[in-house]
């Protein structure tokens, strides 16, 4: 089968195996066809999160996506392409940071419920891969956007029983962050683990109104509303 | 008073927990890895973290399955000190925020897996390492530990006899820089990835930092005890949780017969399978019975790689498997303190052997020994004397050494010979090895190592040249390959993992 590689244009190799990995056929391309081809991979298992790449404009784990021949490969999107396959990870996990998204501990014991557990088992399936910040649409207009990821991290943390106090991380979503956010699920689409941070988003906005923070939008069409 | 500066080589469990309790303490803390932090190989376990914590159980009850499974080569203090501080050690993930499954009880859930007398591996469903990894990476951004990704390990810097700091190569740029400390810490892995395609671990587990450090003058200790976990996929070796076993799994020969105690320890269960397989049989791992509800609440992640992995749903068939290597029980010999030969490194994790896993580690010891040594490592690393932090140094011999690994007129492909290094080792030092093989295997080392000179780097592009990390990666395999061989050699009756015929 044929499939074509963007570099610095688009390359085409053919690959000579059955029903391969993407990364079966990145490793057969570096390993006996073109030793220059760079990309990230590590665990081959759908775990690790390094080696998320576009494959005909969405975004898949290389070592999860099958192919049938014929697809275009991309780097991921909205982050500097540092060679190749390879994207810079810097910026896109700086947000994390930002917005706090960690658990402080506290001195006296808090049980994390069973029923606790439960509602944040598919959040913390979190692999960090990047597929949803490289599917989403909003860094087109706005590069402080908090990543996708990083939504479904701090809903992670604020559903926890162990987190005393929600406002801190509710506060730093409130900027560039939750109504900034078009709820279109391109990045629940791309995610390998089935997480949709759109949803987070939807119950980040829940979490932020019943903790009373106002919804900047709302404001603006009562502000516009009383002018005439 | 002026802060310890300490440098930790790796990112995965080890080296996260070391970055925390050190930074806590406090010290500047700046880690180094490969990749990215939650890259690491800690996000592929799954089963568990063993700790005595419920009323079937008891601290002496681990230490004495422990003990037994690493049939004399655990060292019983080390083992006694471990599964000591295992329940404070839960007690810890818990209170970072690991979201450990719960009983109906709200209780931390306990899973049995294989050697064990009670239920003893506290897990996140089958995601156990992927869990612990991202709330400590979580953790380490919030007590402020210094990331600084894509370096490589190329050296240690050591004046006399103490250990000043490391060189990596800076993956991006392929220069070399250099980081120095009053005390460093290696959290750098295990060496299974070695066995390629015959291995559960990432490509890229080559064990750098074991030889690094043994070139620099470091001990090796038990690297003959290679661990091979008996149900890996067959067509990809994409590991399948002993957790499946421990939740009620059995394994089935071509005749969907059981042949085996399927929770005994992963030495005699592997050699078991193997057996089967050498008289031609296909070997599964059946976990139909459980019924599909309880599959997707507990072994989510299993079903879903048989299903990508292998074409098969293991809700309706029984999943092909073979064993292949997983857990490297040797490693950097290390004091009780995790003190290396080398004054001021210490090590933590999969790339040392702390004595406590002996010549057959048990399911859930290996998520429990990271978090425990490596906080001790962390706590000794801080002792270490603040001396001034040397100046730079002369890297001229590392740079030479990286300008000659690019060959341009290389006539031997590395990776054919990669290949032939990972299957010359899963058939002769593997899970049956006798003298013969194993002479065989040193001789077709010290063979490849000759062919090194006419291998080399093609890729004149020094922006993120990954052809020039898997060379290196190569080298450190062929290195560790033959020391490997070599201790085998040297054991020439059965323990555990290492079986002679």
């Amino acid at each position: 089968m044929t499939i074509y590689i963007k570099r610095d244009n688009l390359r085409e190799y053919e690959i000579p195996l059955e029903n391969p990995t993407l990364l079966q056929a990145l490793k057969y391309i570096k390993s006996e066809l073109d030793r220059t081809l760079s990309y990230n991979s590590s665990c081959g298992s759908s775990v690790c999160g390094s080696c998320a790449v576009r494959v005909d404009s969405k975004e898949r784990l290389a070592c999860a996506h099958r192919l049938v021949g014929g697809e275009v490969i991309e780097p991921l999107r909205n982050t500097k392409v540092i060679r190749d396959l390879v994207v810079d990870s810097h910026y896109p996990l700086s947000f994390n940071q930002k917005v706090q998204t960690w658990l402080i501990p506290q001195s006296d014991k808090i049980e994390l419920t069973q029923e606790s557990e439960a509602a944040t088992k598919l959040q913390s399936n979190c692999i960090l891969c990047m597929a949803c910040f490289s599917a989403c649409p909003v860094y087109e207009v706005n590069h402080n956007f908090i990543a996708p990821f990083t939504f479904t991290r701090a809903l992670r943390y604020l559903k926890d029983a162990r987190c005393k106090d929600e406002i801190p991380i509710l506060s730093l979503l409130q900027t560039d962050g939750i109504y900034e956010c078009t709820l279109c699920g391109e990045c629940s689409a791309a995610c390998p683990q089935d997480i949709s941070s759109k949803d987070d988003v939807v119950a980040l906005r829940n979490l932020s109104a019943m903790s009373g923070f106002v919804d900047p939008n709302f404001l603006s069409s009562f502000g516009g509303g009383l002018e005439f | 008073m002026q802060n310890s500066k300490i440098i930790i080589v790796g990112a995965g469990g080890a080296g996260l927990v070391a970055a925390i309790k050190a930074k806590e303490l406090g010290a500047s803390v700046t880690v180094l890895c490969k990749q990215r932090p939650t890259n690491s190989q800690t996000c592929m376990a799954q089963g568990g973290i063993n700790a005595a914590i419920n009323s079937a159980d008891s601290v002496e009850l681990h230490i004495q399955d422990t003990l037994k499974s690493a049939l004399g080569k655990a060292d019983s203090k080390m083992v006694e000190l471990m599964c000591r501080a295992a329940p404070e050690a839960i007690e810890w993930l818990d209170k970072i925020g690991v979201p450990f499954s719960r009983d109906s009880s709200n209780t931390i859930a306990q899973r049995m897996l294989g050697g064990a007398s009670a239920a003893r591996a506290c897990y996140a469903q089958d995601y156990t390492g992927l869990k612990i990894l991202h709330t400590l990476y979580d953790q380490c951004l919030r007590v402020g530990v210094e990331f600084v990704c894509e370096q490589m390990l190329i050296d240690l810097i050591v004046e006399d006899g103490i250990c000043r700091g490391v060189v990596t190569l800076d993956i991006r740029t392929s220069s070399l820089q250099q980081f120095h400390s009053n005390a460093t810490i290696l959290a750098t892995g295990g060496y299974c990835g070695l066995y390629g395609e015959y291995s559960t671990n990432a490509s890229n587990t080559t064990g750098d930092g074991i030889a690094v450090a043994l070139r620099s003058g470091a001990m090796s200790d038990g690297l003959e005890f290679v661990q091979f976990h008996p149900t890996a996929l067959k067509n990809s070796s994409v590991l399948i949780s002993e957790s499946a076993r421990g939740e009620g799994g059995y394994l089935l020969d071509s005749n969907m017969k059981r042949f085996t105690d399927e929770l005994d320890a992963r030495d005699k269960v592997a050699r078991a399978i193997y057996d089967k397989m050498i008289d031609g049989e296909d070997v599964y791992l059946d976990i139909t019975h459980l019924g599909e509800d309880f599959i997707d609440k507990h072994l989510p992640q299993e079903r879903k790689l048989s299903k990508l992995y292998e074409n098969i749903d293991p809700v309706d068939k029984p999943m092909p498997i073979r064993p292949v290597a997983h857990y490297s029980m040797g490693g950097i010999q290390c004091d009780n303190q995790t003190q290396t030969a080398i004054t001021a490194l210490f090590v933590a994790g999969e790339c040392a052997n702390h004595k406590v896993h002996g010549a057959n580690r048990l399911g859930g010891n290996s998520l429990l020994e990271l978090v425990v040594f490596a906080t001790i490592a962390a706590e000794n690393a801080l002792k270490a004397p603040i001396s001034q932090i040397t100046s730079d140094i002369d890297l001229t011999n590392n740079k030479e050494f990286i300008d000659s690994l690019f060959n341009e007129n290389a006539t031997i492909n590395f990776y054919h010979e990669r290949r032939l290094l990972n299957s010359t080792m899963y058939s002769h030092v593997g899970i049956k090895r006798s003298k013969t093989k194993l002479t065989e295997a040193l001789k077709i080392v010290e063979q490849m190592s000759q062919r090194v000179e006419q291998m080399g780097v093609l890729d004149t592009n020094k922006t993120y040249n990954t052809e020039l990390v898997e060379f290196l990666e190569f080298l450190n395999s062929l290195y560790l390959s033959r020391q490997i061989i070599q201790a085998a050699l040297k054991r020439e009756s059965s323990c555990g993992a290492h079986y002679m015929e």
